[in-house]
């Protein structure tokens, strides 16, 4: 299928990519033909197929339950770009009421 | 003897190191001196930082990022030390290594080859880093490669691209160029790299190197940043089969910490090594031969199935018939596997950030900013796969497509031990010919994805040496790829090894070897006199 431009802008939205004009004209060929490439998956009959995520079939993994020492908090912090009051600081997410 | 010392194989290092001949920090300062001489580091202070892109002359190959020298000079008085007080060390104790910026090291920036993270320095180290310290193996340096290891030629990083030591004028293969040149360009003996879709094969493939990646799930995930979690498998690169085998009996390891690492005992890679190609049976995989490849990489590949018939194993013909699906399936599910993964680079935790009023416009503007155009477009094409929608006809169909292709492994594997195909279409090609066309560089995977999805193991080794059709009287490495049923990674080094000894392929290009007398830049034409 062909991407459209808005498409584009819709999914770079989902993606929380900021896109300008020009990359948008440039994605919207080049994703549409990367999706009619990978769109001959669709040629193989596989409706009675288990899809496989993973080589092994692990399910349920779990380690033992000991204590053993987490990386420390500031170890985490010193590599955060804004902090404040020992957490991770970020600009407002809900919007202000009007 | 420096130059000396950076011409031996892992295997011969640890012998010399092992008898007293040499020190560890004589090995170490060799390999030091010659990634000083051919890298374009700035070889100054405790961490060498690479050149800026820019500032790179054409005879440097830029395979690492940043070399860790005060740091491996350290571990190698340490080691020796240690030695000389009658302790008893691994079987690679002081040989040293280069390892891929895409698993963490503390102490050290981790980049993968992005400006999202430029700056970052882990608070801890990978499974795979402490491994190789445990083993005493030294870290010289973390090597570049295409961002967050999406490519096929390191011309994705941020930092600029790699070169390739047998021409500096073509791309090493990808993702883990980097690793590959630095062993290729003998800066160092052995090499980790990671491989999703063929970043370690293919790269191998076209420097002329053996490397590996294990059956998934055997080398722990903890710490290597993660692309796509059901394909990413780290492994070994090297000059000789013997010494990746070595490499990956450190590496791999049952580890709590990854979810996805496999309970069984890891295959003993080491024991049967040596035991030759007596009544293994080589599958020839109809659907991964002859169409697609350039004339010389198969010719070398025919030349190689008859090498195997005449060192008496037996060849038999088998089919993948979903092979042709691997890679249009590998591109929905790693995008999409990519597209999640990469959703932690928000700008609050770490790396970069871009300020902006609110949180979501300071989210997008961060990663706009700080992703590449290619990481851009498979984050874009996962995102769209898994979509409302669209995720039935994408990535729900493209697992039920690896499911098949699974299955047509597994038939394969009852009439062979081991499967051959060339590794890559071509021999390495010219750096920026195939960036304009993202379809022509996601085509080198075609021959390495298929093993991916089924998560079994597979190497490249060198086959022989082939002219590029854009450059009459070059001559360049051929890889031959082998695949094994999942945890039987043991009967693939054993049909690689007796192989290679039968070539015995010079894994030296023309540079590097004229380095020791003091020039660099290398000829093709002059590979071919080194090589058979």
């Amino acid at each position: 299928m062909a991407l459209s431009p808005d498409e584009v802008r819709h999914v770079a939205r989902l993606a929380r990519l900021a896109v300008t004009d020009e990359e948008v004209a440039a994605l919207s060929p080049q994703l549409s033909d990367i999706l009619g490439y990978a769109e001959q998956v669709g040629e193989v009959a596989a409706d009675d197929v288990p899809p496989t995520t993973h080589p092994f079939a692990l399910t349920n993994v779990t380690r033992p339950d000991e204590r053993r020492p987490s990386t420390a908090r500031e170890d985490i912090l010193a590599a955060a770009p804004s902090v404040e009051q020992d957490r991770f600081s970020v600009p407002r997410i809900v919007a202000e009421e009007g | 003897m420096a130059a000396d010392l950076v011409t031996r194989s892992a295997t011969q290092l640890a012998a010399a190191l092992a008898a007293g001949e040499v020190s560890a920090r004589e090995v170490v300062d060799a390999h030091l001196d010659r990634i000083a001489t051919t890298d374009g580091v700035v070889a100054d202070g405790d961490v060498w930082a690479a050149k800026d892109a820019g500032a790179l002359g054409p005879d440097e190959v830029h395979a690492f990022l940043q070399v860790t020298a005060t740091a491996a000079r350290g571990h190698a008085d340490d080691i020796d030390r240690r030695r000389a007080a009658g302790e008893v060390l691994g079987p690679l104790a002081g040989v040293p290594l280069a390892l891929k910026d895409v698993l963490t090291m503390r102490g050290a920036p981790t980049t993968c080859g992005s400006k999202m993270l430029e700056g970052w320095i882990p608070p801890y180290d990978a499974t795979v880093t402490e491994l190789l310290r445990a083993a005493d193996v030294v870290v010289l340096g973390k090597t570049n490669m295409d961002e967050f290891a999406m490519g096929s030629s390191t011309e994705n990083s941020a930092y600029g691209d790699t070169r390739n030591p047998w021409d500096l004028d073509r791309v090493p293969g990808g993702s883990s160029g980097g690793s590959a040149s630095a062993v290729a360009a003998l800066q160092a003996p052995l090499s980790i790299g990671t491989d999703t879709g063929g970043s370690i094969r293919q790269p191998a493939a076209l420097t002329g190197l053996v490397g590996v990646k294990p059956t998934y799930g055997t080398v722990s995930r903890y710490g290597l940043v993660a692309f796509a979690s059901s394909l990413d498998q780290a492994g070994p690169f090297a000059r000789s089969v013997e010494d990746a085998a070595q490499l990956q009996s450190i590496i791999q390891h049952h580890d709590p910490r990854d979810s996805t690492s496999v309970p069984q005992a890891a295959p003993d890679v080491l024991a049967g090594l040596k035991d030759g190609l007596e009544g293994l049976r080589i599958g020839v995989i109809s659907e991964l031969r002859g169409e697609g490849y350039e004339p010389g990489v198969a010719r070398v590949y025919q030349e190689a199935l008859e090498r195997f018939e005449r060192l008496g194993a037996e060849i038999v013909e088998v089919s993948l018939p979903h092979a042709a699906y691997g890679l249009p399936a590998y591109y929905l599910i790693a995008p999409s596997e990519c597209s999640s993964n990469l959703a932690r680079f928000d700008g609050v935790r770490y790396g970069l950030r871009v300020d902006a009023p609110t949180a979501e416009e300071m989210n997008a503007a961060t990663r706009a900013q700080g992703f590449g155009p290619e990481v851009k477009r498979r984050i874009m094409i996962g995102t769209h796969a898994l979509s409302s929608g669209y995720f039935d006809a994408y990535y729900l169909q493209a697992s039920k497509v690896r499911t098949l292709i699974a299955r047509d492994f597994q038939a394969a594997f009852e009439s062979a031990d081991v499967l051959v195909s060339p590794t890559s279409p071509s021999v390495a090609f010219g750096l920026g010919t195939k960036t304009a066309d993202p379809i022509a560089m996601y085509l080198n995977d075609v021959a390495t994805v298929p093993a991916s999805l089924a998560g079994i193991p597979a190497l490249s080794l060198p086959a022989g040496l082939a002219e590029a059709p854009d450059q009459p009287g070059t001559a360049l490495p051929v890889g031959l790829q082998m695949m094994a049923p999942l945890l039987r990674d043991d009967v693939m080094y054993r049909a690689a090894w007796a192989f290679e000894q039968d070539l015995s392929f010079d894994p030296t290009p023309a540079g590097p070897r004229a380095l020791a007398a003091g020039s660099w830049r290398p000829t093709t034409a002059d590979n071919g006199e080194v090589a058979r």
